[in-house]
């Protein structure tokens, strides 16, 4: 039972339209063979590139869609409702086309941007290290720059679409600072792991990056020397909103297998879902979903008008993938010994749900991110959707 | 080249479809509709020609209002140009008069080839191309999965249980193409953007020179008395071999009459 939504145009509800059409009839099939083998399923990202849907949030002079968060973030969920791997790596694509797109000179947008949004390339960023996640400023990984080329050195932990990805975006430390570089994948020094062994998402390869001696020409770093982590950042709140339609799409896909599954079933002479116990527990889970949704749009509406989300964005990273977490546990409940079963979808979504708390900034970073944004409040300051 | 592609607005296989009880015809006004899936090839067909031979491709369909959501999928899978016929009167009609309501449209049309499904998803008699061709006057093949243009003709290969035939039309010809012929294209968000701005126009039965007694259930030749939804299958037999599996298999299929 897909969610209901209500589009801000018509294109916008035709691309919903397409979205599910895309995803029932390409990606459903797919799911169970890809992520209990652990394939990566490349060709299904060239088809979403195709239809557009891989850029959407970009510049339409460069091959975007010029479409809100508002509208994205809603695809990204429904995607997400029929395959949270591919849901994740949409997120990540195009996170890592957020550095040249808003941080490009005009000159780096016109040569790297028809490319990285064109559909048939697929990116990745590389700011994790083994031993710096949640404190990325630790990083240890060099740039250093002799003639017209920085060299790169060190190991990047973590890469989803590591041996995959066209282009990987790369944090490094160059002098006092970190700095932002785009590195093709077929540039020599540049090798990938073998994908880690998962507990979930295991059609999304996620994998460490070794580079040694990497050369690329200076005009390949992105933004200022010492910029890095502040695009780094400044990514991740956008980052952020793409997990949270991701977890709200896994969850709404766990709420609808469940409502399914307690609709048919009966015990004691009635379906479960007639039980008024398990129907206080469906409704719990619903009442989460739609918080969830509420809490990305919000967020998302705030970016679209140009307004400070960063609060707005881990609120609803932390939310979305915390009541991820309990609507897929909770939806395990619901279907007894089949939901604990691999006959079944629901144990993998549980699975799904645990690495939502800890990607782009853990729960507890999300919470550390807000905590210290109450600091500094705008106190209540009214505004309105044209700007004022 | 021009083409022109019938295309049917239905309701949607995916929910529940049911009947109006007043006139037992199809609910088309309380579940969602979308372009009928075999007629997606026929529109992706025309796309193929029309690319090769720099030609265009114009869409249309004969439905309730939201039949130009049909007719909009073709246009953002590439189509050119699209015409609705839409009016109340034609509520009800057979397929006679759903053949006469589509020539009419086209006569008003300049073409070299009018393409059509194999058959509706919902009424899927499969008549209309045949009536069509008649009506108008022309050459009809029918059930192509191969069609090639050359030389002022069309020539399409149909594969039957035994054999295959290759059968050839002058132009202009009603081909209807099944789903063996291509594999339909998915409209992108780009082809979205574009068909906002392609012309899509909604004709009357009057801008087509009929009348509302020519068409609709009170000139249809047949009426639809009654639909029942068939019964839920009942719960099979299972037999337990004890050593007589056999004679307890032929018992039951001598019982139900099948040996
Ligand atoms: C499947 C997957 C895909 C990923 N994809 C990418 C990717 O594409 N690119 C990329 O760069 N990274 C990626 N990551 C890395 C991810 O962002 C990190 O794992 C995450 O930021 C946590 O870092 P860590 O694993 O080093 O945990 P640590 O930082 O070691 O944290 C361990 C625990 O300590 C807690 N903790 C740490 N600091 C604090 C604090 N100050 N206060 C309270 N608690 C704290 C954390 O919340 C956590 O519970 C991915 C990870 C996974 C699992
Ligand atoms: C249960 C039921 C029973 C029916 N029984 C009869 C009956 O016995 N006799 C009768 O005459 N009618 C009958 N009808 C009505 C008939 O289905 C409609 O008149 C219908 O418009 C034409 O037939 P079809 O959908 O079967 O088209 P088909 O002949 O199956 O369609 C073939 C192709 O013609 C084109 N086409 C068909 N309709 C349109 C359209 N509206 N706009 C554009 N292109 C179109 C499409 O390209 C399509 O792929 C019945 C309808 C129902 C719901």
């Amino acid at each position: 039972m897909p969610a209901d939504r209500v589009m801000p145009t018509a294109e916008a509800a035709d691309l919903i339209a397409l979205t599910r059409q895309l995803a029932h009839r390409e990606l459903a099939p797919q799911v169970v063979r890809h992520e209990a083998d652990e394939i990566f399923p490349r060709d299904t990202f060239r088809l979403l590139g195709r239809a557009g849907l891989l850029s959407l949030p970009y510049p339409g002079e460069y091959g975007g869609g010029d479409q809100p968060y508002e509208v994205y973030l809603q695809v990204l969920e429904e995607i997400a409702t029929v395959w949270a791997s591919v849901g994740v790596g949409v997120s990540v694509h195009v996170l890592s086309c957020f550095g040249p797109a808003e941080f490009g000179t005009p000159e780096q947008r016109e040569r790297w941007l028809p490319g990285l949004l064109g559909g048939e390339q697929l990116g990745a960023y590389c700011l994790s290290e083994p031993h710096a996640g949640s404190d990325p400023a630790a990083m240890r990984t060099r740039a250093v720059l002799r003639n017209d080329e920085y060299v790169l050195d060190g190991v990047k932990a973590w890469t989803t679409h590591g041996g995959q990805a066209d282009f990987y975006k790369v944090m490094a430390r160059t002098g006092t600072g970190i700095s932002c570089f785009l590195v093709p994948a077929n540039t020599p020094g540049l090798e990938s792991d073998p994908p880690e062994r998962k507990m979930g998402l295991t059609a999304s390869h996620t994998t460490s990056i070794r580079l040694t001696d990497v050369r690329v020409p200076v005009e390949n770093r992105v933004g200022a020397e010492g910029e890095g982590l502040k695009i780094a950042l400044k990514g991740l709140d956008s980052g952020r909103l793409g997990i949270a339609a991701v977890a709200t799409g896994l969850a709404q896909a766990a709420l609808d297998a469940a409502v399914a599954y307690a609709q048919e079933r009966e015990t004691f002479g009635r379906a479960i879902i007639d039980h008024q116990g398990l129907s206080f527990l469906l409704a719990d889970m619903a009442a989460a979903v739609e918080v969830s949704r509420a809490a990305y749009l919000s967020a998302a509406r705030r970016r679209d008008l140009g307004l400070p989300f960063t609060r707005q964005a881990s609120i609803a990273k932390l939310v979305a993938t915390d009541n991820a977490m309990r609507v897929t546990t909770d939806a395990v409940q619901v279907l007894g010994g089949v939901g604990y079963t691999r006959d079944f979808p629901l144990e993998r979504y549980l699975r799904e749900a645990k690495v939502m708390q800890i990607f782009e900034g853990t729960n507890q970073i999300q919470r550390m991110v807000i905590g210290r944004s109450l600091a500094k409040d705008t106190k209540g300051i009214i505004r309105t959707a044209e700007g004022s | 080249m021009n083409i022109v592609v019938c295309v049917k607005y239905v309701p949607d296989a995916q929910a529940d479809r049911t009947f109006s009880p007043d006139d037992n015809t199809t609910d088309r006004e309380n579940v969602d509709g979308l372009l009928s899936e075999l007629d997606e090839y026929p529109v992706e067909e025309a796309l193929k020609l029309a690319d090769a031979t720099d030609g265009k491709v114009i869409v249309l369909t004969v439905g309730p209002e939201d039949a130009t959501d049909a007719a909009r999928k073709a246009l953002q899978m590439g189509a050119h140009e699209a015409v609705h016929v839409q009016d109340d009167a034609i509520h009800g009609s057979d397929a006679l008069a759903t053949s006469k309501v589509l020539a009419a449209a086209i006569a008003k049309l300049e073409y070299d080839l009018i393409l059509t499904g194999m058959a509706s998803t919902d009424g899927s008699m499969g008549v209309v191309p045949a009536m069509l061709a008649e009506r108008l006057g022309l050459p009809q093949i029918t059930l192509a999965s191969e069609l090639t243009i050359e030389g002022g003709k069309a020539v399409i290969r149909r594969d039957n249980d035994a054999s295959t035939e290759i059968i050839e039309a002058s132009l202009p010809a009603v081909v209807s193409v099944t789903d063996q012929i291509n594999e339909p294209r998915y409209p992108s968000f780009k082809g979205i953007m574009a068909a906002k701005k392609k012309p899509l126009q909604t004709w009357s039965l009057e801008d087509l020179g009929l009348t509302a007694d020519e068409v609709g259930s009170a000139a249809a030749w047949t009426t639809v008395t009654s639909v029942a939804e068939r019964p839920a299958r009942t719960a099979g037999q299972v037999v337990t071999d004890e050593g007589d599996g056999g004679a307890k298999l032929v018992e039951f299929l001598a019982g139900a009459k099948l040996v």
